[in-house]
């Protein structure tokens, strides 16, 4: 309803009914979510960074937010938007990547915003966070909690964040327990409740103790509550999903981004650029180490305080590919390009990575 | 717990809420009525049930909110569809655009609250048993009663059944309402047993598998659940598998059970003649008596 209510007032300020002296001079931001605000994750916490803005600006801004977008059909939600008057757009995932750059060539006046991907244009930016700097931490404390020495790792599809997700985690992993293990599910899907609690309770049952995911909904880490084992939330904090489950969870922050873009779109500074903000910008935060042991949330601690300050890096060389090869120099992290394109597994990962 | 007995009831539980919904469409389609709203009566008994069951503590009565839900929602494309006489497919798919959006506005305040289970025997919810009664009572009441036949002949010719002296319309009308009662109750089922939580659009295209379900088995009840147990356990065996790390493409994986399942159910239907033969006559045909 809300939904319709928003296509209503697009549609009322398109025929010119909603436009009054006072919204003219408002900034028109906007935004388009994959999936909906009420999903308690991904979508959620972006919906949450709109808010800041609208905290924070005021009446100087105006918001407008459409859920629930297929990312192949996106292209028109995104050509509406821009035919709107939105000035500045963000578009949330992965997938509105092709549709965004083909709308932005069409509306060179309008800036775009794409989370999480790697193209850009004169008025296309992308902006992401570390979250696998969050995951380094997680595969720690994994680590420590597993009794099997067994991770389950729910995962939506094979692109380089999520893989790079996958190997720091386990990488922190092994800083604890060389001979960790994981097992990995592919939903092909960012959403889907009841699939993701197929795969939490299939894995469970294949001898994971600890539960990982790369998806949105909170259904996982309900499976884990439910059979007494533990998992981590996912972009959001579901503590209230699973008070008892919830070891942490990897927190995105986009309110700071958000505020400082489109500041920068009102005043004209804005410029073309490729974002990656992680734990030392406040992007990736953690929810509090809940469920474990003193000495296991005081390693986890200083882990995210060591990332940071930058004093550690998930990704420091030399790193054993799963094919045995080495990428990396001894002591110095891999470029951001590097992780921006990861492609291949860490040695220990016992998958196939899907091509 | 035995690993096999935990990948069967993974199982059991997917196929369900699928089983369920595919039931009471089968029904609605048998008396000639097209309701695509489905997967929109089914995100309003979820949430219904869920919100009925988190303000009381009782599963019980958050079933009974999701089987109302469920008519309530149906009873309204009955009026569109049947009195009114708007087409079927357009008011199914403004059923189902009402029902996403309609569940997100109630289900704001309960998004990230606690759930609250149905009870379990062996691992089982409650619903599990009550589906395959309400499949063997269904496939008996359509084909060895005489109010299924009726059902069966305002679904044929609407025209036929009217003359005979039928209430076509108020036949349809319960069709539609039982229909929706089970597309409500599948929903709760979702909230309540599945995963005991209230999320946005958590029947993620659901109503929809359980529509293809109905065509694919060709109107049959026992097809149907054939069909949905199918679909389920491909789904999940194709998560064993992966989770064995044998390097099978997930991709091709996550499209096997679509895949599995048309086919199983293209091989039983068999015999073109026959699956024509069950084909209602007057699907999705209005029906406006001569006097």
């Amino acid at each position: 309803m809300k939904k319709l209510l928003m296509t209503a007032a697009v549609a009322a300020v398109a025929l010119g009914l909603g436009s009054t002296a006072s919204l003219a001079e408002a900034y028109k931001a906007c935004w388009i979510y994959v999936g909906p605000v009420g999903d308690g994750g991904w979508s959620f916490q972006h919906d949450e960074g709109r808010k800041a803005v609208v905290a924070e600006l005021g009446d100087k801004v105006e918001t407008v937010f459409v859920e629930n977008v297929a990312e192949p059909d996106s292209d028109r939600t995104i050509e509406r938007l821009a035919r709107d008057g939105c000035k500045i757009i963000f578009t949330t995932s992965f997938g509105f990547m092709e549709p965004t750059l083909k709308v932005a060539a069409k509306f060179p006046d309008v800036k775009f915003e794409h989370a999480t991907g790697y193209k850009t244009a004169p008025n296309v930016t992308t902006y992401n966070s570390k979250f696998h700097e969050g995951r380094y931490v997680i595969g720690q404390i994994a680590a420590k909690m597993s009794k099997t020495g067994t991770a389950g790792y729910i995962v939506s599809f094979p692109i380089p964040e999520v893989i790079a997700g996958i190997n720091a985690f386990m990488l922190g992993a092994q800083t604890v327990n060389p001979d960790f293990k994981v097992k990995i599910i592919w939903a092909n899907t960012w959403f889907d409740p009841g699939k993701e609690a197929d795969a939490a309770k299939v894995l469970l049952s294949q001898g994971a103790d600890i539960l990982v995911q790369h998806t949105d909904s909170t259904a996982p880490l309900q499976i884990a509550q439910e059979q007494g084992k533990f998992g981590f939330g996912q972009a959001s904090d579901m503590m209230a999903f699973a008070p008892k489950a919830q070891l942490t969870a990897i927190v995105d922050s986009w309110g700071p981004y958000y505020i400082k873009r489109v500041k920068a779109g009102m005043d004209g500074t804005w410029t073309s650029q490729q974002s990656w903000d992680g734990m030392a910008e406040g992007a990736v935060t953690m929810a509090p180490y809940a469920n474990m042991p003193d000495d296991v949330a005081k390693m986890a601690a200083e882990t995210q305080a060591a990332i940071a300050a930058g004093t550690l890096h998930p990704f420091t060389g030399p790193i054993t590919k799963q094919d045995g090869t080495v990428v990396g120099e001894s002591g110095k992290p891999l470029s951001d390009g590097e992780i921006h394109g990861m492609n291949w597994y860490v040695k220990g990962v016992d998958d196939k990575l899907p091509q | 717990m035995d690993q096999s007995l935990a990948v069967m009831l993974t199982i059991i539980t997917a196929a369900t809420p699928l089983l369920i919904a595919a039931i009471g469409e089968l029904v609605v389609e048998r008396s000639g009525v097209l309701n695509l709203g489905v997967e929109g009566m089914m995100v309003m008994g979820a949430v219904a049930g869920f919100a009925v069951a988190f303000m009381t503590g009782s599963t019980l009565l958050g079933v009974g909110a999701a089987i109302f839900a469920g008519i309530a929602m149906s009873a309204l494309f009955g009026f569109l569809t049947l009195t009114l006489v708007a087409n079927q497919v357009a008011a199914g798919l403004a059923l189902t655009l009402l029902g996403l959006g309609l569940s997100g506005l109630i289900g704001e305040a309960f998004v990230g609250q606690p759930g609250v289970k149905m009870p379990t025997l062996f691992g089982i919810d409650a619903l599990v048993p009550f589906s395959l009664l309400l499949t063997a009572g269904v496939a008996y009441v359509l084909f060895r009663t005489k109010t299924g036949l009726v059902i069966r002949a305002v679904g044929n010719s609407h025209s036929s059944a009217h003359a005979l002296g039928y209430r076509v319309i108020a036949i349809r009308y319960l069709s539609v309402m039982f229909g929706g009662a089970c597309a409500g109750l599948a929903g709760g089922y979702l909230s309540l047993a599945y995963t005991p939580q209230w999320i946005e659009n958590m029947t993620a295209g659901r109503g929809w598998i359980a529509l293809a379900l109905v065509v694919f088995a060709s109107w049959r009840p026992l097809r149907t659940l054939v069909g949905a147990y199918l679909f389920g356990a491909v789904s999940i065996l194709g998560f064993v598998v992966q989770s064995m790390g044998l390097g099978i493409p997930s991709q091709f994986l996550s499209s096997l059970p679509y895949i599995v399942t048309i086919i199983a159910l293209v091989i039983i239907s068999g015999n073109k003649r026959l699956t024509q033969a069950n084909t209602p006559a007057c699907l999705a045909q209005s029906f406006v008596p001569d006097r």
